[in-house]
């Protein structure tokens, strides 16, 4: 009886050491590695916010999970990958929070990132989340730590150069995105679809000549589908990419601009750059300039 | 309600689209819907059967499904619309539009059918007979005495499906086409902080059209009732 329970335990230590080692091997591609700050609580002030999150060690962060490069979460991640997601992480270290906690990341996509900052089911929101002046009158928005602009994905042998090449014509991007509004603009007519992979399968299929979004989010397709599409076209529209927060806790600015600084000078912003948008070619640019906190 | 003050335009397009969704598959599947129903209640076995499989298998089927199997499954196997390319004014019908149509006609048929269904069951059997025994051939009998009565029965049914249908154009929004919910989504988008009022304002859209349909289908009803 003794000898069998005593095996049944070793069993079992074997066994929690196995997973143990798979969710190590697992972390290893979960991109690059943050420092967790020690004892993070007593850098902040009484009452704030952070120190509340510091304390209780629990943060909800709202990132989007299917856009490749910047918000992206694969059906066997256990946390999501990508540029917001890096920024997110140097935020939540700073924090004194292991970012490898998958309850941390929560998925937003366009249409719920306000009510969810609003409702506080999410701490931060770093979801490709544009800064607008409409969207300030209800959240806070801090950084920007990302400038983007909107460029044209079209099939490897299209003659299309530009914007204005399709004019009149359909271009695809996402249902009730700031890029079709932009392509609005233009001149050429925006038609939505669910998500921008639906769209890159309509420019394959050639239902459409073209789709529009950042740059950042059409280089990654263009690196997925090598020799068949391609990015083209002057970026024709200017977006600054920034840090939603509740506008119950204004001192949050504060301290994202603090973080953000640190990252931009301490190198550990370009190194996630590199890590998430590098490979599909966008070359790392120098940091944004902050917006002043009100 | 700024947002949708300032971009009526966008608001009565919107509906617009949604409007024309409605009217051509609308129109589509009641003509489908009535080719089915003769199917099924008809005296040729193999086309019977092939209606009720139809009917079964459509009804089965989430509409999402249907509209993705147009839009990414269809191309594929060179099932294609681009050939549509109407114009009306400011409403571009396209490809989209083409396959958003014939992806809600082919589901909204199904349930027509069974609701045209239930109107033949209501017309007593002594009716088809009676047609039978003065020689009508069975096109004859369908189209002169017992869809004419179906129909009348099947009013209320049939003006269901056809508001469901309404409400249904809706999923074309992440398909391509720029009906209201698009809009709707492209306004709550650029105008975060009135997003409650962007979404009553569209929720009234469409119990304005779902109220216009009732009110007219009521009329027909009390129409064919005195006569």
């Amino acid at each position: 009886m003794r000898f069998t329970r005593s095996k049944a335990l070793a069993v079992g230590a074997a066994l929690a050491l196995s997973l143990a080692a798979c969710g190590d091997a697992g972390e290893d591609d979960a991109g690059e590695d943050v420092e967790v700050a020690e004892n993070a609580a007593e850098d902040f002030e009484d009452g704030t916010r952070m120190k509340e999150i510091a304390e209780s060690g629990k943060i909800s962060v709202g990132v989007k999970f299917d856009q490749p490069g910047l918000g992206f979460k694969g059906a066997t991640d256990d946390i999501p990958k990508g540029f917001d997601v890096e920024i997110a992480k140097i935020l939540v270290a700073d924090l004194g929070i292991d970012p490898n906690d998958p309850d941390i990341w929560v998925e937003t996509i366009s249409d719920n990132r306000e009510p969810f900052l609003q409702e506080g089911r999410v701490d931060l929101v770093l979801a490709s989340y544009s800064i607008t002046e409409d969207r300030r009158k209800v959240v806070g928005q801090a950084g920007p730590y990302m400038v983007t602009g909107q460029q044209l994905l079209v099939p490897a042998d299209s003659d299309i150069e530009s914007i204005d090449d399709l004019k009149g014509k359909e271009v695809c991007s996402v249902t009730g995105s700031t890029s079709i509004d932009r392509i609005n603009e233009q001149g050429a007519k925006g038609v939505g679809f669910d998500s921008y992979s639906e769209c890159v399968q309509k420019v394959l299929d050639g239902t459409v000549e073209g789709m529009s979004t950042d740059g950042s989010i059409l280089a990654g397709f263009a690196a997925q589908n090598e020799g068949q599409l391609k990015v083209v076209g002057e970026e024709f529209s200017e977006e600054n990419i920034g840090v939603g927060y509740s506008q119950d806790s204004p001192e949050m600015c504060e301290w994202i601009n603090e973080t953000l600084t640190e990252a931009f000078e301490d190198g550990t912003w370009a190194e996630a750059f590199e890590s998430t948008l590098g490979p599909s070619g966008v070359e790392t640019p120098e940091p944004p300039t902050l917006d002043e906190c009100v | 309600m700024n947002a949708v003050l300032d971009n009526l335009d966008l608001y009565f397009r919107g509906f617009g689209y949604t409007l024309f969704l409605f009217l051509a598959s609308g129109v589509l599947s009641m003509v489908l819907g009535t080719l089915l129903v003769a199917f099924r209640v008809g005296p040729i076995a193999v086309l019977s059967k092939a209606a009720a499989f139809y009917v079964t298998m459509v009804r089965n089927t989430p509409l999402v499904i249907v509209f993705a199997f147009f839009s990414f499954a269809a191309p594929v196997l060179d099932i294609k619309f681009n050939w549509l390319q109407v114009r009306f004014g400011d409403f571009d019908l396209t490809a989209f539009f083409g396959a958003a149509v014939v992806s809600l006609s082919l589901y909204t048929s199904a349930f027509v059918c069974e609701a045209l269904r239930s109107g033949v069951n209501a017309v007593p059997l002594g009716q088809a007979e009676a047609a039978r025994a003065i020689g009508l051939p069975f096109s004859g009998v369908m189209t002169q005495v017992v869809l004419p009565q179906a129909f009348r029965a099947s009013v209320p049914p049939l003006a269901s499906v056809q508001i469901a249908l309404i409400k249904n154009t809706s999923v074309a929004a992440v398909f391509g086409v720029a009906e209201a919910v698009s809009q709707m989504r492209t306004l709550t988008n650029s105008f975060s902080s009135e997003r409650t009022a962007i979404f009553v304002a569209f929720a009234i859209g469409y119990i304005v059209l779902v109220e216009l349909f009732s009110f007219a289908a009521n009329r027909l009803e009390r129409h064919w009732r005195i006569a």
